[in-house]
């Protein structure tokens, strides 16, 4: 481009900058400005000793992350987080989706009840589920209860397969589920799976909607087993839909910090139940060590980052599509 | 829409599908039954292994004390004037700029898109600590100012990418008959696009006000101040104590999702259209 074609397109398109002046001033104050802040102060010994007298330690605080073995200990575990709650809510949604896309009675009425865990604040979801998986009083323990003598030879039975093969016991309900690590963590999961499961299954109905129904006539011409047309037609057209959130549910999910520090209390027992943002945040918050949580943010970013630029090159092939 | 394939389905297979649906939706439901149950819980029951859904001698009790008792009316307050200022905010700025992006190729153009998807990747907690230290030096910390312009910025990525979606379907060629006749640039966009696009500035200010409506870390950070409680911390604070109050608890979480699941609902129709047109397509 020469200066002058920059110039011509510059006073074409003035009104353009006006428009998106407001926005990304707003943006540049809560979110460049901050982002660019967190640098300096990941390069800083910066904590609560050291407020206002802080100095430049270089890549110290980052040698320091990558030096602590919990570190890796949470980052695994954000992994296995992000990975079972994406999983369960594409399958779930899109299972729910292929069901609600057929002519049933009440189709309206199931769709719209099945929509509601996304309406309800995050947080009172949260807090909620806490509350429900409370060991005496909750709601959760009290209904395996009930079906304790349906539950227990199930159990007793699974154990026998499990036992020599994994060396793995399943305990028997009641279970401990905010006092200890594994069941706070499971606990956490349930709930932001209950949470999660709509999204996807919106997105897929709406994906499902945009299939021409033509296919299915000729594939059906053609003698196409059902499960043919749902392996050849459904499932690879709502791929291109299905990507783009999942690539989104992954990145939220990673960085959902109200579900797990709700749930677990600000990530009890003992701090056993972190994500890397509740990491973070504890970090901050409770310990002061600014300098040290800036550069293991930065090193969050820096992950997702590696993931979003997959992300980004998808949301274009698709813009380019339509 | 109505039929998939148009084909029906044997008998046994109707009777699963309706199964497997009950099951999902009583699963789905039970726990926002439950908290209305416990809502509902005389004083004296809230300790209980009872699973009844509305307990015996059930009462407003709960209700009452909340609105009388407790601080729950000043937090509504709060949250609803917040709510509301991130809405108008982020309506007339998300409207604006996703105009921009979908009918100007100014220079920047790309890369101001691609800036706002990486804004999502930023975990809240990276943010939070040189907001924090920002608003402090500003003198804008533990007000409500902090908290709207924190909120409008989370919100609006989302919010543009929506917009410049909806006005990409809006024909090209209305705007240039509308020039044509003589309306300025900024009056073919006010008079012309904008009644146009209204289902997807429903969802974007749907978007706005639940943004800042349900939202509880920022709010936590930021607000020190017991007078300014939004709805978020106050709730949490009938759990933090040793013994949680779970029927104001309840009766609070009730007050709070209702308006917002009835909004939701309200509009789902145009959800789906405008997610899968907004954020999918691109």
């Amino acid at each position: 481009m020469t200066l002058a074609e920059i110039r011509d397109n510059f006073e074409r398109n003035r009104i353009a900058y006006f428009y998106i002046l407001p926005a990304f001033l707003i943006m540049g104050f809560v979110v460049l400005y901050p982002f660019f802040y967190n640098i300096v102060i990941s390069l800083s010994n910066m904590n609560l000793t050291h407020f206002r007298d802080w100095k430049f330690v270089g890549l110290r605080q980052y040698m320091a992350v990558l030096s602590e073995p919990k570190f890796y200990e949470v980052f695994l575990k954000t992994v296995l987080w992000t990975v079972i709650n994406v999983f369960f809510h594409v399958t779930i949604g899109v299972a729910l989706a292929l069901l609600l896309n057929r002519p049933l009675r009440g189709r309206a009425i199931f769709r719209t009840l099945l929509i509601l865990p996304w309406a309800v604040p995050q947080y009172i979801t949260a807090l909620t589920w806490r509350g429900m998986f409370n060991y005496r009083y909750g709601a959760i323990n009290l209904w395996l209860a009930k079906f304790k003598p349906v539950l227990d030879p199930i159990i007793d039975g699974l154990n026998r397969f499990l036992q020599p093969v994994l060396g793995l016991t399943l305990a028997h309900p009641p279970y401990e589920w905010l006092s200890t690590p594994t069941g706070a963590f499971a606990a956490a999961l349930i709930t932001n799976i209950w949470l999660g499961f709509p999204f996807m299954m919106v997105v897929a109905l709406g994906g499902l909607q945009s299939i021409p129904k033509e296919l299915y006539e000729a594939a059906r011409v053609d003698g196409a087993s059902r499960w043919m047309q749902l392996r050849k037609i459904t499932l690879p057209l709502l791929k291109p839909v299905m990507i783009p959130a999942i690539s989104l549910g992954v990145i939220w999910t990673f960085n959902n910090f109200n579900v797990i520090w709700l749930v677990s209390d600000g990530g009890k027992p003992a701090d056993k139940t972190h994500i890397l943002v509740s990491y973070v945040y504890r970090e901050v918050f409770n310990y002061y060590r600014y300098g040290y949580a800036a550069a293991l943010s930065m090193i969050i970013f820096l992950i997702l980052l590696v993931f979003g630029i997959n992300f980004i090159k998808r949301t274009r092939a698709t813009e380019a599509v339509y | 829409m109505s039929k998939s394939n148009g084909q029906r389905d044997p008998l046994y297979m109707t009777v699963l599908i309706y199964a497997v649906l009950i099951i999902v939706t009583v699963v789905t439901v039970y726990p926002i039954i439950r908290v209305i149950g416990i809502s509902l819980r005389p004083g004296d029951m809230l300790h209980t292994t009872s699973l009844r859904l509305i307990p015996e001698n059930a009462t407003l009790d709960s209700y009452r004390q909340l609105f009388t008792e407790q601080p729950f009316l000043r937090w509504l307050m709060n949250s609803t004037l917040v709510s509301f200022t991130v809405t108008v905010l982020g309506v007339s700025l998300a409207s604006t700029a996703g105009y921009a992006f979908s009918r100007y190729r100014f220079i920047g153009r790309e890369f101001g898109m691609i800036a706002l998807i990486t804004t999502q990747m930023f975990p809240v907690t990276m943010l939070l600590l040189p907001l924090f230290l920002m608003l402090l030096h500003l003198k804008i910390y533990d007000t409500f100012l902090g908290l709207v312009i924190a909120y409008s910025a989370t919100a609006l990525p989302f919010c543009i990418w929506q917009m410049k979606g909806y006005y990409d379907t809006i024909p090209v060629s209305l705007e240039e008959a509308a020039r044509i006749d003589g309306c300025t640039q900024w009056q073919t966009f006010y008079l012309v696009v904008l009644p146009l696009a209204a289902p997807a500035l429903v969802i974007t200010a749907l978007f706005s006000f639940m943004a800042a409506w349900s939202e509880y870390l920022v709010a936590a950070v930021l607000i020190n101040d017991n007078s300014l409680y939004t709805l978020p911390i106050g709730l949490k604070q009938f759990q933090s104590a040793f013994d949680t109050q779970w029927g104001l608890y309840s009766a609070g979480a009730v007050v709070v999702s209702i308006p917002v699941m009835i909004l939701f609902l309200l509009l789902s129709r145009w959800l789906v259209s405008g997610l899968t047109l907004g954020s999918v397509k691109g």
